[in-house]
């Protein structure tokens, strides 16, 4: 698959059809989300924030799905010096920011009123604004080197650094005393986990996020490609 | 059949799904705005090169 899609007219041609496909599934499935996640009842305990969760909870996931794709895409392009990998790892960081953004607000709202508190320095909502700050310092030290490839070599080395970060958010809960609930989707103990009535609106979101984030990340990847495209024709008339 | 009244609730539940709508609004218009610029610029490039 990777191989495939390695050659850019490959992937161009691919994406092309991809993306919109992507996107109609994604709106599809949200919009069966939100028609479970307002038919859902009230929690005996979090009342109408319960619905809160259907949008918090596939945000978290997001944040670090798409970093971790963020991972893969800068360990390619750093083993194989791959342009393609560099563009999608360049690509991918943005809509991981604004994922990651998203989880740490709708969970502020969520908490305010469950918790008594916007925010607390809990383990999961540390590492999770830890998580941001590399998404922030990820597009920074971009930013701020003029070489694009020695840009794209020391965000990737950054990137990878920051895969750390994900074991610590997914097992803060158990290696921490937490303010934050522990798993209840895929938990151990079956009194824990999410009734159908929960799991469905939550599972039909998850799914939509995670087409939106195919549909949006490969037409940002082909974003990347044209500018590139576009960077090297300016430089092949500058030359005459 | 659908229950969109929140109660007291109301003020963290639907800033949550205006802030989600809108972070949604930014990445669908940003990509999109940004594929196009791209791409015409290519086709501009590549037309003032032939």
């Amino acid at each position: 698959m990777f191989a495939f899609l390695a050659n850019p007219d490959r992937f161009m041609a691919f994406s092309r059809r991809a993306a919109p496909a992507f996107g109609v599934l994604a709106a599809l499935l949200i919009a069966a989300g939100l028609w479970f996640t307002f038919v859902a009842p009230e929690d005996y305990q979090q009342g109408d924030t319960v619905r809160i969760m259907f949008i918090h909870v596939p945000a978290a996931y997001m944040a670090m799905f798409s970093y971790l794709c963020l991972g893969v895409a800068s360990f390619l392009s750093l083993v194989y010096r791959h342009a393609l990998a560099d563009a999608a790892a360049r690509a991918c960081a943005p809509l991981g920011a604004a994922f990651t953004a998203l989880s740490l607000v709708t969970g502020a709202l969520w908490g305010k009123p469950m918790w008594g508190t916007w925010w607390v320095w809990d383990a999961r909502l540390t590492s999770v604004l830890v998580l941001f700050l590399f998404w922030l310092g990820y597009m920074a030290l971009r930013a701020a080197i003029d070489d694009e490839t020695k840009a794209g070599r020391a965000a990737a080395i950054l990137a990878l650094v920051g895969l750390v970060n994900l074991p610590v958010i997914h097992f803060s809960v158990e290696w921490w005393n937490s303010l934050h609930q522990g798993a209840t989707v895929f938990a151990a103990k079956a009194e824990n986990r999410l009734p159908p009535s929960y799991l469905i609106p939550m599972a039909l979101m998850a799914l939509g996020y995670t087409s939106a984030f195919g549909s949006l990340w490969l037409v940002r990847i082909r974003a990347e490609v044209w500018r590139r495209r576009a960077a090297v024709l300016a430089l092949q008339a500058a030359e005459g | 059949m659908f229950d969109f009244d929140a109660g007291k609730y109301a003020l963290y539940v639907w800033p949550a799904f205006a802030v989600t709508v809108l972070a949604f609004g930014w990445m669908i218009a940003d990509s999109l705005a940004r594929a196009r610029r791209w791409k015409r610029e290519v086709e501009a490039r590549a037309k003032a090169k032939s």
